[in-house]
């Protein structure tokens, strides 16, 4: 039977109630009496050198509050990077100042050279316009080989090349990765390109910066993930401001994907420009501006060299990968193709000798960042990929190929530097079969055939590490944050809850799952326990929703916190029954001693807490609250398997997703029909990455895919109907709750089993064809169909 | 966008005389223009909405011909040109329901975007543009991309479509725009077919006067074998090769012509 409450039931979503009735309270709704409007002037070309900025004629047009360029923020910090990656040779990468408004140079088209504060966003508008710029143009740097050419265009002139990190893990001694290839049966070799993409969340940025003349607080009010990060970041090291005057609020945010986790200098700008104008201020990003100021993702070129024995063991795996980071170092960009990449390369399998190697290059595009799965997606693709290729060149079946070489005893420890706590592949894998219905392909191919298409199935496996992280080891890698999360539980007189939550909500379902969990470990109903979040004057401190956190760290410090306030009540309940603190049970919001018929209700205990009449104050405190922090011992690690199936036109390469099954382990789940809607929106993403999306620059740095004339994301008539199976699992061994994260799986796990498919049906009718680069376009299947 | 004057007169008199104005524009159901004065990327000073002209809507059948008001929206055009099912269902297909109830046929035909779908109909349909000064026909009409016959503050009043004995339209999209990136109109009359494309070449909309006289004798798929198109004028982008494009027309003409039937 389903549970119709608590752990493991499905109550639809309580959050949507606002949002799909246009209640929604999102930062572009904010408006503070008396606010002005930003508008920034943006470079229109590549990379050029700032000769001449004359605002002098935009001072004097209509409405102009101040006009603001580079020179207003010298001696003020630049956009930090959160991370500093240690190359091969154990010096620090190369990190260039990032200014929040350009000094001296531009380094992308849209890097901002001057903000006009005004009445109106048109009359800001207006008298950017009105700026005058002498650029000298500089040659653009966009293909990352010819960056790293000696002799190459310098983005940044103060380093000594384009080069921001030549990063190693795993088996470092080159020779013995060597002969490992040179004693293999067989090696199969794959270059690819895992594209760069524009996450374009329904709601672009938006920042309003507000100061108080009287108290000197401000208030940032963002479109973030993160707002206890944001302000973190800005105060201690881009204004200097000290964070007890500083509130940062993310409302509703419509959408973030990991392209809103980074301090932006337009939060940073608004901030600064409300207290310097005396005026609040309000910066509402076009969509246009959003392609060309949100830090975009992926963006690899990669080599792959897989080594088999003459069993079709595994015996060696190496990779050299190219990652842009754009012309400035976002928030986490360092880490993205080093400790969330380079990790993942063992994938499924107990490959014993794994070498990652990774040159990180500036060029002068839009900085690249974490994206929906960051780096996992990347590692998995290029893996899934080659074993795929691997087994059509051994000639086994991809599936048995991978069963063989599946890590099977837990914990495992990877070559690369992780800890698989637990795990069932196999069994995932059986799942897979059933869900996708391997056993009826053969016929619905012979069915296709007759139609005059091609069909194909693609398989794959992936494994992230989620639950981002144990503080004491991202440290050791160079992270500059702790990657904890915390919670206050407070108990309101009358029993309702509030859960102050570091971890934000934007799509998560997290105002519904969340008071899942403490609603049963009290008994009481949900709709009595109610989420707060997205404010750094409610909440005692988060890190933040990313890398599929949320309820694997928040969760747990919200667990530890719930599990001090039961304590707690059970003292005074014991008070109330003149009973021992240890003899007293909790079960379904009543408060008992063991082996009586004694007992005293929820709310009692709570109002009891707030009118301390009759109360143990000898012992405890009045009141029920408790925060708790928590830091998680290990990352948690949801793995899966899943499995497309694609009909090729053969004569225009059109390619049209038939069926979708994806098996994830999951670890145990608390909603299951949040988690459906994750792995569907997920898999959404993954089928616009392999099919739909390329974010592509010319060679003089223009954006050419800078609209959604050209862009093309997903739509609903481009996806099928997906079959998701989340029963397999194997619970996280170290967090209270055994939960593991699935907010990325659908995005990581998809791309390599649609291109795998693709490649399946090409293969069927007789097309010699080994790769395809996403997006899989038509156009490019035609081409390789006909090559 | 920058600030403009709006005038929506009731007559096509009234809005050639506004449209006389320096620096009007005329308005159809501003899918294209509005967007383009949301980037500034064009400053008319007076905008002359046609939409407010009762004169220039609706469809109508009568003597082997449809004809259609130049302020006739896409979605009007679907659902009243059953006279002439091929040009009601492309009307049907063309960008979603918010462009269809805006856009309308004088618009999309006076812009001439290389990959509209309308143009195609008009040029394999042998249509006639009639504006407020004269009659135009669709082998005068279009003169390239965005370029067309029409005169500065000239109006498309109607567009006479001669209804054809068998006719479809095969598109193949543009995986963003969902514009065609090849659109074929093959239109089969008493005296002989008509193919017209859209979306493949630089000069804009084309006849594809091969396929013409092989299908004006035998119209069939099979009639179109060994033809094909010089990829020499196709447009390359990033969503298609010339060479993709100049084969994408064959393979969408041939369904078109089984289509039709």
């Amino acid at each position: 039977m389903p549970k119709d409450s608590g752990i493991g039931a499905s109550p639809k979503r309580r959050e949507d109630v606002r949002f799909l009735t246009g209640a929604g309270n999102y930062t572009d709704d904010i408006n503070v009496n008396g606010q002005a409007y930003v508008h920034f002037l943006r470079s229109d070309v590549a990379h050029a050198k700032i000769n001449g900025l004359d605002t002098s004629a935009a001072e004097a047009m209509p409405g102009v509050v101040r006009i603001f360029t580079g020179a207003d923020f010298e001696g003020v910090g630049g956009m930090p990077c959160g991370w500093q990656v240690t190359d091969r040779h154990g010096d620090p990468m190369q990190e260039p100042p990032h200014p929040i408004l350009a000094q001296g140079k531009v380094r992308h088209v849209g890097d901002p050279i001057a903000a006009v504060v005004a009445d109106s966003a048109e009359q800001a508008r207006d008298a950017a316009e009105a700026i005058v710029l002498d650029l000298e143009e500089l040659p653009a740097v966009v293909n990352m080989k010819a960056a790293l050419e000696d002799g190459a265009t310098k983005v940044h002139d103060d380093l000594t090349s384009n080069l921001c990190y030549d990063w190693v893990l795993g088996e470092t001694d080159d020779a013995a990765v060597q002969k490992a290839f040179d004693d293999a049966a067989h090696v199969t070799t794959l270059e690819l390109t895992n594209q760069r993409l524009v996450a374009n969340p329904m709601e672009p940025r938006v920042a309003v910066g507000d100061y108080n003349r009287g108290t000197d607080e401000h208030t940032l009010y963002t479109t973030s993930q993160n707002p206890h990060v944001i302000r973190l970041l800005m105060c201690a090291f881009v204004l200097g401001l000290p964070e007890h005057k500083v509130r940062v609020i993310a409302p509703d945010v419509g959408g973030g994907f990991g392209t809103k986790i980074f301090h932006y200098a337009e939060e940073a700008f608004c901030t600064f420009a409300a207290k310097a104008c005396n005026r609040p201020v309000k910066w509402t990003a076009s969509r246009s501006e959003a392609f060309l100021s949100d830090a975009q993702g992926r963006d690899h070129v990669t080599k792959i060299e897989l080594a088999l024995d003459k069993d079709n063991n595994f015996t060696a795996l190496r990779t050299n990968t190219l990652a842009n980071m754009g012309a400035y170092l976002s928030t986490f960009s360092s880490s993205v193709p080093t400790w969330l990449h380079g990790t993942l390369m063992a994938g499924n399998y107990k490959t014993p000798v794994i070498q990652v190697n990774v040159k990180a290059v500036f060029t002068t595009t839009v900085p690249v960042d974490a994206y929906r799965g960051a780096g996992r997606p990347e590692a998995t693709f290029q893996l899934e990929r080659v074993i795929d290729k691997a087994a059509r060149e051994v000639g086994v079946d991809p599936v048995a190929l991978r069963r063989q070489n599946f890590v099977t005893e837990f914990p495992y420890d990877t070559p690369v530097a992780l800890t698989y706590d637990t795990g069932d592949y196999n069994g995932t894998m059986d799942k897979l079969e059933v869900a996708a219905d391997f056993a009826g392909f053969a016929a619905r191919r012979a069915e296709s055939e007759k139609n005059g298409k091609l069909r194909g199935l693609g398989v794959n496996c992936y494994i992230e590490a989620c639950g981002i992280a144990p503080s004491n080891v991202v440290g050791m890698l160079g992270a500059r944050a702790g990657l904890y999360d915390a919670a206050t539980v407070r108990v309101n007189a009358t029993g309702s809850i509030s859960v102050m939550v570091g971890a934000h909500s934007h799509g998560q379902g997290h105002e519904t799952a969340f008071p899942q969990v403490v609603a049963e470990m009290i008994g009481i109903d949900e709709s009595q326990v109610e989420i707060v979040h997205g404010d750094t004057s409610k909440i005692p401190f988060g890190m933040g929703t990313y890398g599929s956190r949320s309820l694997a760290v928040c969760g747990s410090a919200m667990v530890r916190a719930t599990e001090k306030i039961i304590n707690k009540a059970k003292k005074i309940a014991a008070h109330l029954m003149e009973a021992s603190d240890a003899d007293i049970e909790l079960k379904d919001g009543v408060f008992s001693v063991a082996g009586t018929d004694k007992s005293v209700a929820w709310g009692d205990v709570t109002l009891t807490a707030y009118v301390p009449h009759n109360f143990p104050l000898e012992d405890i405190e009045p009141g029920l609250e408790e925060t708790a922090f928590y830091d998680p011992a290990n990352f948690t690690y949801p793995a899966g398997a899943y499995a497309c199936e694609v009909e090729v036109d053969p004569e225009t390469g059109k390619v049209t997703i038939e069926r979708f099954a994806a098996a994830d382990d999951f670890g145990n789940i608390v909603n299951p029909m949040i988690v459906d809607g994750q792995v569907h929106g997920g898999i959404g993403q993954g089928i616009g990455q392999a099919l739909l999306e390329n974010c592509v620059y010319d060679d003089s740095g223009q954006l050419l895919s800078a609209s959604y004339m050209d862009y093309a994301m997903p739509r609903a008539d481009d996806v099928p109907f997906y079959t998701v199976d989340h029963s397999s699992q194997t619970p996280c061994t170290h967090n209270p709750l055994g939960v593991k994260g699935c907010g990325e799986a659908g995005a990581i796990g998809s791309p390599p089993a649609v291109v795998n498919a693709v490649i399946d049906a090409l293969q069927s009718g007789g097309k010699d064809v080994g790769h395809i680069d996403m997006p899989v376009s038509p156009a490019r299947v035609w081409a390789a169909m006909n090559g | 966008m920058y600030n403009f004057e709006f005038v929506k007169p009731a007559s096509v008199a009234d809005a050639v005389a506004a449209l006389g104005e320096e620096d009007a524009q005329a308005l159809g159901g501003g899918q294209t223009l509005i967007p383009t004065l949301k980037q500034r990327l064009a400053a008319p000073s007076k905008l002359v909405s046609l939409s407010g002209i009762a004169e220039m809507k609706g469809v109508s059948a009568a003597d082997g011909v449809l004809s259609v008001g130049g302020a006739t929206t896409h979605g009007t055009v679907a659902a009243e040109a059953g006279a002439y099912p091929a040009l009601a269902d492309l009307a049907s297909h063309i960008g979603d329901p918010a462009v269809r109830n805006r856009g309308t046929i004088g618009g999309s035909l006076a812009n001439n975007d290389p990959s509209a779908c309308y143009p195609s109909a008009a040029l394999a349909s042998g249509a006639t543009i009639v504006t407020n000064a004269r009659e135009i026909a669709a082998d005068d009409y279009f003169q390239g991309m965005f370029t067309t016959a029409l005169e500065e503050g000239e109006i498309i009043t109607a567009v006479k479509f001669p209804i054809p004995e068998a006719a479809n339209y095969q598109k193949f999209l543009q995986p963003a725009s969902r514009f065609a990136l090849v659109g074929v109109f093959v239109a089969k009359y008493a005296d002989g077919v008509r193919v017209a494309v859209t979306g493949a070449s630089e000069d804009g909309v084309f006849r594809w006067s091969e396929a013409e006289a092989a299908l004006s004798k035998e119209f069939r798929g099979d009639a179109l074998m060994d033809l094909k198109v010089d990829p020499a004028n196709m447009i390359g982008d990033l969503h298609g090769t010339k060479e993709y494009r100049a084969h994408l027309v064959g393979v969408l003409t041939k369904r078109a012509v089984v289509a039709a039937g």
